[in-house]
Parts: structure tokens; C-alpha cells; sequence
């Protein structure tokens, strides 16, 4: 538990025992209660105003729990400066192309929440995304030519596989999850390696996806404007009648929920946020012929890391995944299946690679033995970490990914625009990666942070 | 709370004896843990006390003698019997989930589900009324995580969660070992209205004011023996010094049942059985 923040008051180790003191009775008979201070259900819960409620966010900040606050100011801040440098930066083709290319990159960072909520890491998923990517593309292709859901499937099943297996070695042997991930990473681009020699139809290693395929149409292929609109404004009304009714359930069993002010404001939010990226994506940003409309690549990794958000923070699982990445031995205590959720863990982490491998063969409409697997492991440790994930465990959602990821994506694609070489790439993106850990952590001492 | 057993004890411990090897770590320890009551176990360091109440926590089984639980001998063959009996055990570590939020901690293992999604609600409802009961006033709101509590608050959370498992007897091992004043006598408040809620409490400390503040009885072991055991009226400080770090009181006034010579074979109390 490296992140624990308040200052020691627990001594831990039931078995030191401190010296017998001299005791001398100081204050024997001193009332117990005189200390309690009437604040019993406190400001903070009671905020009903807006005023309240900003007071009690700013002393979050303040005590260190910024949560997700550095790393979208991080991103703003990226934006200007790419927007200033660069003025092609916000044409509606290349937001659309940082959206996709940065579809990767999150999937891959939400895979590796699961492993860091846990306080461990998963290694393997850059090569495991490769061999997601070849099983599905082999699997729609001739001679097999399943249907592309049953592609997929399997493609998905594969890789929950992998993860399984992998779990399970780390669980049962108690082999450290590094290792055995990072044998996982060795074994699995040779897996992928052999997967590209024995399929004939894959002409010099590379398998490519028929661009009739709906596996290919996921990225290069969009949902129209009005549809697009549709589906936005459904979104919302449904996000905004939940975020209202949970609040009224809330106050009508007397519990306090934020005013309504706020959550009027999130969803006034979030709607601004859905209309622009509609906006962006229904421009004409066609060169030749017209070109517009969402990709069904943004909604559809919009909907897992929904789905990962509601396992992880509204269910069982998710609570314990916490609890065992905060302190196993308390979860254990509590009569968790700690064994069982780490291998439920290593499993959803291959899967989603598998998503991930999904959404980069149907990007580059092939893929080959070429995979950059050792550093796509990295850009998704890299991208839940910027996101705001902790290597220590206990913290980290699937919103950090998406916030990391982007980041990697767009430094990637406005350097690339600026005209910088691969190597400078590479260098700015590590520094990002270091100034975002440097960030978090300087936060976190401020304060007495650890909050999920 | 209490169960109305033909016994007025909780649990009676009858001789029991563990050993680790050639170290003879308990030797016949024979005390009453009543219902309703703070019942302080008193000793110097490697008296035993930290096996005394693991035996009890099922976590080692006796060698010898026997546990006997509202009125009926029992075996735990691990810390989930006696659990399950009704046992819980606050160690020092507290086993709290920093990260997770007050309710979140209080819950853990016990969730409370609503279409399969965790009901956050009720919960919230149920460990708010939890530490009202306990007088548990000075968190701020019990949705803040853990991390951002003091050592006492975090020892309130450890102790509602306890009550919140129904717990019979709970079981605080050192709870106050690293708290400033103002936090220890929060956390001494607490222990006596858990005892008030009809729960038998069993502390552990060596630190004396404590004890006398708390402890309704007093069982103080010495070099793996009970040396002294009997209602906190009966002693006083001095008397539990003497008993702590010499295995008897020069004072001979007897609280219950002394076996005054510690290395003498010991002189068990009247009652007490031996398993065959």
C-alpha cells in the first residue's frame, strides 16, 4: 500500500508490543464524550447549496483528492498548445482520426485498470491484442468464413482464455503477475507469429480484413448525422432522468445528494460535450466525396468502458477488486474470494486487448506480424497511469483510460503533424507520462488522498 | 443482545494450554468473558496475550482445555467458525480498506444488492444509523475514504463494522496502542456503549489507564498464566503492576481467584472442567 496518505496513526503488526510504560494515571475520569463535536452529519453532506457544494469539492482538492482535475487541465492544456502551433490540429478529419487512432490506446489503458486496481500489472497485452486481432481476422476470412460476430466472439472468448490461464498460474503458483505476464508477452507474439504462418490466406504474414466486412466498417465506417444525433440525444435523456431520479431517490430516503444545481450542471455538461464531438464528426470532413457522421468505433468504446464502469463501481466484483488492491488481507478477512477475482482480473485485462485487437485490425483493415505489442503493453500501462490509474493498486477507472489514452493519441498525432520525427514522439510522450505521474504524486502529498 | 444461557458467561475459557514447540506459550488459563461487559485481559509483554485471544479467534486450537460458548464446548478449526459464532477481532492492523469509503468498509463481504447492482442507499442508511447508535458523532460524512480518517475514527469504523456482523463478543487487540488522548478516550467511550448494546468486550492493553477506565473486570496474565482475574473494583493500579510484572501482588487483599506463586503449578479456579 504505497499511496496511504495520513500521516501514521496505525502501528501496524499485532505483535510489537511497546514496552511496558510507567503508567500514571493522567485524567482516568475524563468523560469520553467531551470531545465529540456536533458536526455528526457533516457540511460537506449537508451541501445544498451550489456555494456548499463548491466549498466542499475545493477541500477534496485541497486535501488531495483532485481525481480526475490534472489530467483533463493536462489535456486542455495539450490542445491549445497544438492548437496554436498547428491550425490543422482542429480540422474535423484529424479530431476524427485522433478519435480512432486513440481507440487503441484506451482499450489497451482499460485493460490494464483492471490488472493496476489489483496492484498488478499485466504485460501482455500488446501481443495478446495481436492475437485477437489475427484470430478474428482469420476466422471472417476464407476458408473459415465464420459470420463477423461469431469472428468476434471467439476472437473475445480467445483472449478471456488467456487471460484465465494466465490468472490462474499467477493465483495458484503465486508466480508474480510481471513475470508471468511478461512470459505472456514472449510467448504470445510467437503465438501470433505462428498464427500468421499457418493461415495460407495470409500473404506474406499479413492477414487483411475485406473492407465489406462489418469487423473493417467499425473504424472506416460512420453512423449518419441524423442517426447520429438521434442516438446522442437518447443518451442524454436517459443519462439525465438517472442522474435526477438517483438524486431525488437519495433525498427521499433522507440520504444527502448533491443539489440540483450540480447535477443539472454535469448533465448541461455532458450534453455540450456530446453536441460538440456530434458537431466535429458530422462536419464534411471528406476530401473528394462527402464524408460525415460519427465512427462506430466511438460509441462502441464508449459502451465498454460504460459496461467496465458499471462493473467495477456499482457491483460486487468492482467493490472488491478495490478492497483486494487496498488491502487483500482485509478483503480476505471479509470472506472474499480473493484468488477468484484476481483471476476474474487477468481475464478481463486479455479480453479487453482483445477488444483493443478488434479495433486495430479493423483500423489498419489488416494486420501482420508487425504489431508493435511490446510497446502497445506500454502505451496502455502509460495511458491508465497519465489517466490517473495508481501502479499501487486500489485506484483506477475506466475513465482514467479514457483520458490517458487520449492523451497519448493526440501528443502522438499533433507531433506528428508538427512534423516531428518518430524519436521526438517518443521522447515527448514519455515526458507527458513522467510529468503526469510527477503531477499525481505531488497532489497526492499535499493531502491525505487514496480515494477510488 | 446477550443470550439468555443457563451460564451467565459468554465464554469460558477452561484450561487452555498451547504450546509452540518447546515454548510453552499458555498454561491451563482458565476466565469468564460475560455478556455486556468490557472485560480488560491485562499482561506484560509475551504473557501471552496475543495467543490467549487468536486461541479465542479460532485462529490456533488449544493444546489442552476448551473454549465453551454460551454454555456449550466448542472447537474452531479456524477464524471463520468462530465468525460465524459470533466472534469478531479487531486487530491492530483494523483490516480497513484505505481506499474505500466508510459505508464501502463497513459493508465489505456483505454488500447489500438491488438488481444484482450494489445498493448504496440502504447501505448508506444502515451504517449511519450503525454509528449513531454508537455515538460515533466526529466523521465528517461517512462517505470519505478511509485514508482520510484519524486512528481513532478508523478504530470507531473497525468497531461499527463488528457490530454491524451481529457480533457476540468482540474481541480489540490493543485498540488504543497508538492514539493521542482526546482519539484514546473517543475510542474508551465507544468500547462501553458497545458493551452497553448487551456486546461482551475483550480488550487487550497494557496500558493501565485505560484499562481501569474501561473495564468492568480484569484478567491479567503473566508468563502465559492467569494470574488474577475478578470485577476492576477489586484492584488498583499498583495491585495490577505487581501482578503484570511479577506474577503476584504483594497486597494479598485476593481479587476472585489468585494463584499467587506464578511458577508454581497452577491452582486453577474452582469451577473449572478439564477436557478428557
Amino acid at each position: 500500500m504505497a499511496d496511504e496518505g495520513s500521516p501514521g496513526t496505525e502501528v501496524p503488526g499485532e505483535l510489537q508490543e511497546p514496552p511496558l510504560a510507567t503508567e500514571q494515571a493522567e485524567d482516568p475520569t475524563a468523560a469520553p464524550e467531551s470531545d465529540i463535536d456536533l458536526v455528526a452529519v457533516a457540511p460537506e453532506v449537508l451541501a445544498d447549496s451550489l456555494e456548499d457544494y463548491l466549498k466542499a469539492w475545493g477541500r477534496r482538492i485541497r486535501a488531495g483528492e483532485s481525481g480526475a482535475l490534472p489530467i483533463v487541465v493536462g489535456l486542455i492544456v495539450i490542445i491549445i498548445f497544438f492548437q496554436i502551433e498547428r491550425s490543422r490540429f482542429d480540422s474535423a478529419i484529424n479530431l476524427v482520426n485522433l478519435l480512432t487512432q486513440a481507440a487503441v490506446y484506451v482499450l489497451l489503458g482499460a485493460a490494464e485498470i483492471f490488472a493496476l486496481i489489483l496492484s498488478e500489472i499485466d504485460l501482455s497485452v500488446g501481443w495478446v491484442l495481436a492475437v485477437g486481432g489475427f484470430a478474428i481476422a482469420e476466422l471472417i476470412a476464407p476458408p473459415v468464413n465464420f459470420p463477423w460476430w461469431l469472428a468476434i466472439l471467439c476472437g473475445f472468448g480467445a483472449t478471456a482464455a488467456i487471460g484465465y490461464l494466465q490468472g490462474t498460474l499467477i493465483t495458484r503458483l503465486h508466480i508474480p503477475s510481471f513475470v508471468v505476464t511478461l512470459g505472456g508477452l514472449l510467448l504470445f507474439e510467437g503465438v501470433a507469429i505462428e498464427l500468421a504462418t499457418i493461415d495460407k490466406s495470409a500473404v506474406g504474414g499479413v492477414m487483411s480484413v475485406s473492407t465489406t466486412s462489418p469487423v473493417f466498417k467499425l473504424v472506416n465506417s460512420n453512423i449518419s448525422p441524423g442517426v447520429s444525433w438521434i442516438i446522442l440525444v437518447v443518451v442524454l435523456a436517459a443519462f439525465a432522468t438517472l442522474s435526477l431520479s438517483r438524486a431525488s431517490r437519495r433525498r427521499s430516503q433522507g440520504l444527502t445528494a448533491p443539489p440540483l444545481s450540480i447535477t443539472v450542471l454535469t448533465i448541461a455538461v455532458t450534453a455540450i460535450g456530446g453536441v460538440v464531438l456530434v458537431y466535429i464528426c458530422n462536419l464534411n470532413r471528406g476530401l473528394l466525396t462527402p464524408l460525415k457522421g460519427v465512427p462506430w468505433v466511438v460509441p462502441f468504446v464508449g459502451l465498454v468502458l460504460f459496461a467496465y464502469s458499471i462493473l467495477l463501481g456499482r457491483t460486487r466484483v468492482g467493490r472488491y477488486m478495490y478492497a483486494i488492491g487496498a488491502n487483500p488481507e482485509a478483503a480476505r478477512r471479509a470472506g472474499v474470494n480473493v484468488q477468484g477475482i484476481r483471476r476474474l482480473a487477468f481475464l478481463l485485462s486479455a479480453m479487453t486487448a482483445g477488444i483493443a485487437g478488434l479495433v486495430y485490425i479493423s483500423f489498419l483493415g489488416s494486420i501482420s506480424t508487425d504489431v508493435p505489442g511490446g510497446n502497445y503493453t506500454l502505451y496502455g500501462v502509460a495511458a491508465a497511469v497519465i489517466g490517473g490509474a495508481s501502479l499501487f493498486g486500489g485506484r483506477g477507472k475506466p475513465v482514467h483510460a479514457l483520458l490517458g489514452g487520449l492523451v497519448i493519441g493526440i501528443v502522438f498525432n499533433g507531433l506528428a503533424l508538427m512534423g516531428i520525427s518518430a524519436a521526438g514522439q517518443y521522447i515527448a510522450t514519455g515526458i507527458v507520462l513522467v510529468v503526469a505521474a510527477a503531477v499525481d504524486a505531488l497532489v497526492r502529498r499535499s493531502g491525505a488522498g487514496g480515494a477510488v | 443482545m446477550s443470550t439468555g444461557n443457563s451460564s451467565a458467561e459468554l465464554l469460558s475459557l477452561r484450561g487452555v494450554t498451547k504450546r509452540f514447540g518447546p515454548v510453552q506459550a499458555l498454561t491451563r488459563i482458565n476466565f469468564d468473558i460475560p455478556p455486556g461487559q468490557v472485560t480488560a485481559l491485562a499482561g506484560d509483554n509475551g504473557a501471552g496475550k496475543s495467543v490467549t485471544i487468536k486461541t479465542i479467534a479460532g485462529l490456533w486450537e488449544p493444546d489442552e482445555g476448551e473454549l465453551v460458548w454460551e454454555g456449550k464446548p466448542v472447537h474452531f478449526h479456524g477464524p471463520r467458525d468462530a465468525e460465524a459464532a459470533g466472534i469478531t477481532t479487531i486487530y491492530q492492523d483494523l483490516a480497513l480498506c484505505e481506499n474505500l469509503d466508510i459505508v464501502q468498509n463497513m459493508f465489505l463481504g456483505h454488500e447489500v444488492l438491488r438488481h444484482w447492482l450494489l445498493d448504496e442507499g440502504s447501505m448508506e442508511i444502515t451504517a449511519r444509523k450503525t454509528l449513531a447508535d454508537l455515538s460515533v458523532t466526529t466523521i465528517r460524512s461517512i462517505r470519505q475514504p478511509v485514508a482520510s480518517l484519524s486512528g481513532g475514527q478508523r478504530q470507531s469504523v473497525a468497531v461499527a463494522k463488528a457490530v454491524m456482523s451481529k457480533a457476540k463478543l468482540v474481541i480489540l487487540d490493543e485498540p488504543t496502542a497508538a492514539l493521542g488522548v482526546a482519539q484514546t478516550r473517543m475510542v474508551l467511550g465507544l468500547i462501553k456503549r458497545l458493551a452497553s448494546q448487551g456486546v461482551a468486550v475483550l480488550v487487550v492493553s497494557h496500558n493501565l489507564n485505560d484499562v481501569f477506565e474501561v473495564a468492568d473486570r480484569i484478567v491479567i496474565l503473566y508468563l502465559g498464566r492467569m494470574v488474577a482475574q475478578g470485577p476492576a473494583s477489586e484492584f488498583d493500579a499498583s495491585m495490577v503492576v505487581d501482578y503484570m510484572t511479577t506474577g503476584r501482588s504483594a497486597r494479598g487483599r485476593g481479587p476472585a481467584h489468585p494463584p499467587p506463586a506464578p511458577p508454581a503449578p497452577p491452582a486453577p479456579p474452582a469451577e473449572s472442567r478439564r477436557e478428557g
